[in-house]
């Protein structure tokens, strides 16, 4: 085997290799993500995040405006502390509320911001005023089962 | 009857001494082969020739598999997912099960039995018709000559392998779900995309793929090496290459996959 | 005109090698002066490829002494004794060729990882390695291709590419049909006196052998039975020697394996 036509046939192997790899990259994974410009850090405390993780989304009227840094819990309050840190680009009213949603039936927990109508905007290390916990499904059913059983009870 | 006992425990004394008296010789040649590499980098040449020999002659049983595996995933797939209405999740389940664990699980199989065997054998011979000796008795070191170009050259090429099969699996899962069965091609990518963390995922894949490599290329050079120079010894060091890369890359990427994927 | 001198090139004093608790060389000694064409003779398993490998460094001896010019053997570091080896020269059973690369590649093997020479000038060197060999034309075949006898010849081009003082013969005769074994034989005369080189010659083919080395050594059961010029073995009563040079069915070396009585055997299967 002359020792060009072996080259020729690594080099190939080698380039096709890389090109497996970036499109893998870019075109399956996410590598273009998380390019926040100038980010800044919110605080919001839940009584329950649910399923929600770090890296989670931060979402603004269904547009991924941040991510989720950390979450811990609060032995004082006994609350749990979740971090965002959201793209400088966009600033957010004082009385904006953080909800934890589901996407889809069955999907990922993330963060969305409802926007408030205050003139003053969240500054860098602010927690958000109000929040809505997630839902949890056997409170759910268990309120629904309630529900039914008192509706029973007035029919009678 | 006291006799037979006594004979068996004997026996398995003897085993068990014989297995770690194996794996010291394994241990002692690994670091060997580490510290004479500079040979094979210095003469990159040599090096280049065996990942042809073990990367390129590859090439074609992973990127047909690949395809096969992807395509298979997306028939089975759809086939459980339509039954939830979460069809467009498709192209998610098909790219995390290549990126995680199928692209470097089988390219690592399938580079065990196509290329580990080949070096195996290779060294093996050589060993077997004295060309190992008479290049020591030239003054030249068959570690650093023979066996670590080709243990570089598997290292180098398996990352490369994994990520081509996972490629290609993803194309035959497209190209099942979408051109064959008819799945939205836009939800299909942006749900993938949305799913699949660069870090997390693909990093991960690559860094196992890397580990198996290594692992691979490790047992087939020293098989090869520690064989009997005997047409036995030769096939039978063959056949314990392919069985014990199997069950080590098995193994680690159970280790692997408890220590990435946790909690997620 | 060969160059016959005094100095002594490989001394072995009272060289002992045991494998696994097996006694294979029990006090070997041997003197061989610059220049000659030495042969070891002995039957299978007497230790004689033993004794190659402990020449060349590959084994260590469990006692005893052994010198190469000025090369204290068991006791060299990797670096002297890689420096030694370049100076050596060994031709194994079979030749053990590189089949991964062709003839020429073979032969050039040596220089390419030892010498700095320039292309040009190896290629010249290859193909004049080869010619002494008789297998010019034959340069750009893989060793696949090529007969026994062809193969013997190439690796012993390949052991003389560096120009050695010591040239080890492993059974070079091993396997060869007759015209390549006259071949073979008068290579090696006709290279060491050349080359002004040494050569140890490990084989059983009396005939070949005696045709063409300067003094032979006997090896029985791990110690030397005999040693004398050609003539002298030839002329020999020692039994083992007389056995072995006259290919007699039964001597010193026994015929029948040792088993029990032959009468005593078959009679037993009726019981």
């Amino acid at each position: 085997m002359k020792r060009t036509t072996l080259d020729l046939w690594v080099g190939f192997f080698v380039a096709i290799g890389f090109a497996a790899l970036v499109f893998l990259a870019l075109k399956v994974g996410n590598l273009s993500g998380n390019n926040f410009v100038d980010p800044y850090t919110l605080k919001a405390k839940f009584d329950n995040i649910g399923g929600l993780k770090v890296r989670g989304a931060v979402k603004s009227s269904g547009v991924v405006v941040g991510r989720v840094a950390d979450i811990h819990f609060d032995p004082k309050t006994y609350e749990a502390v979740v971090t965002l840190t959201v793209d400088g680009r966009y600033s957010f009213p004082k009385d904006t509320i953080a909800a934890i949603y589901t996407s889809g039936l069955l999907g990922e927990q993330y963060i969305g911001l409802d926007v408030g109508g205050d003139e003053k905007m969240l500054k860098s290390g602010d927690a958000f005023f109000k929040t809505q916990s997630a839902v949890v499904l056997e409170k759910m059913i268990g309120q629904f089962l309630f529900g039914k059983a008192a509706e029973g009870q007035e029919k009678k | 009857m006291f006799e037979t006992i006594l004979a068996f425990f004997r026996a398995i004394g003897h085993q068990v001494t014989a297995a770690i008296c194996r794996l010291g010789r394994a241990v002692r040649f690994f670091l060997s082969v580490f510290w004479l590499s500079g040979t094979a980098f210095r003469r990159f040449h040599l090096t280049i020739r065996e990942i042809y020999f073990s990367g390129v002659l590859s090439l074609i049983i992973i990127l047909v598999s690949g395809l096969f595996v992807g395509m298979v995933l997306g028939l089975q797939g759809y086939e459980t997912l339509q039954r939830y209405g979460s069809s467009e999740a498709l192209g998610v389940l098909v790219s995390l099960s290549l990126v995680r664990e199928l692209g470097p699980v089988v390219a690592g199989l399938l580079f065990a039995s196509r290329a580990g065997s080949a070096i195996t054998a290779e060294i093996g011979l050589m060993k077997a018709t004295e060309q190992l000796s008479a290049m020591e008795m030239m003054a030249v070191n068959p570690i650093a000559r023979v066996v670590a170009p080709r243990f570089w050259g598997g290292v180098i090429s398996m990352p490369l392998l994994a990520a081509l099969f996972s490629a290609m699996g993803v194309f035959g899962g497209w190209l099942v779900g979408v051109v064959m069965i008819g799945v939205d091609d836009g939800s299909f990518w942006s749900q993938m995309q949305a799913a699949v963390d660069f870090r997390l995922d693909i990093i991960n894949g690559v860094i196992k793929s890397f580990v198996f490599g290594v692992l691979v290329s490790m047992i087939a050079v020293f098989e090869g090496y520690d064989s009997e120079p005997t047409a036995e010894g030769v096939s039978s060091a063959t056949t314990r290459t392919v069985v014990t890369s199997a069950l080590a890359i098995l193994f680690a990427d159970f280790i692997l996959t408890a220590l990435m994927f946790r909690g997620q | 005109m060969k160059t016959v001198s005094e100095e002594i090139l490989l001394q072995i004093e009272n060289l002992q090698f045991t494998y696994d608790e097996r006694p294979v060389l029990q006090g070997i000694n041997m003197r061989i002066p610059k220049g000659r064409v030495v042969a070891v003779m002995g039957g299978s398993g007497c230790g004689k490829t033993t004794l190659l490998r402990l020449i060349g460094g590959q084994l260590r001896p469990s006692s005893g002494k052994l010198r190469v010019g000025e090369y204290d053997v068991p006791n060299l570091d990797v670096d002297a004794l890689y420096a030694m080896r370049r100076r050596m020269g060994m031709l194994f059973q079979f030749g053990a060729l590189f089949t991964d690369m062709s003839v020429f590649d073979n032969v050039a093997f040596p220089m390419r990882e030892h010498t700095d020479l320039p292309p040009e000038i190896i290629r010249d060197l290859v193909l004049m390695k080869l010619n002494a060999v008789g297998l010019r034309g034959a340069a750009y075949l893989m060793p696949s291709e090529l007969s026994g006898g062809m193969a013997r010849r190439v690796a012993l081009a390949r052991t003389i590419a560096l120009d050695p003082m010591l040239i080890m013969y492993d059974e070079p005769f091993a396997g060869l049909d007759p015209i390549s074994l006259g071949v073979v034989g008068q290579l090696i005369r006709h290279l060491n006196d050349a080359l002004g080189a040494t050569s140890i010659i490990v084989t059983h083919d009396v005939y070949e052998c005696l045709k063409i080395v300067d003094y032979v050594y006997f090896v029985s059961q791990g110690v030397i039975v005999a040693e004398g010029t050609a003539d002298e073995i030839r002329a020999s009563d020692a039994p083992f020697v007389k056995q072995f040079v006259n290919a007699e069915v039964d001597g010193p070396v026994p015929f029948h394996y040792p088993a029990m009585d032959y009468r005593q055997e078959l009679l037993n299967d009726h019981v």
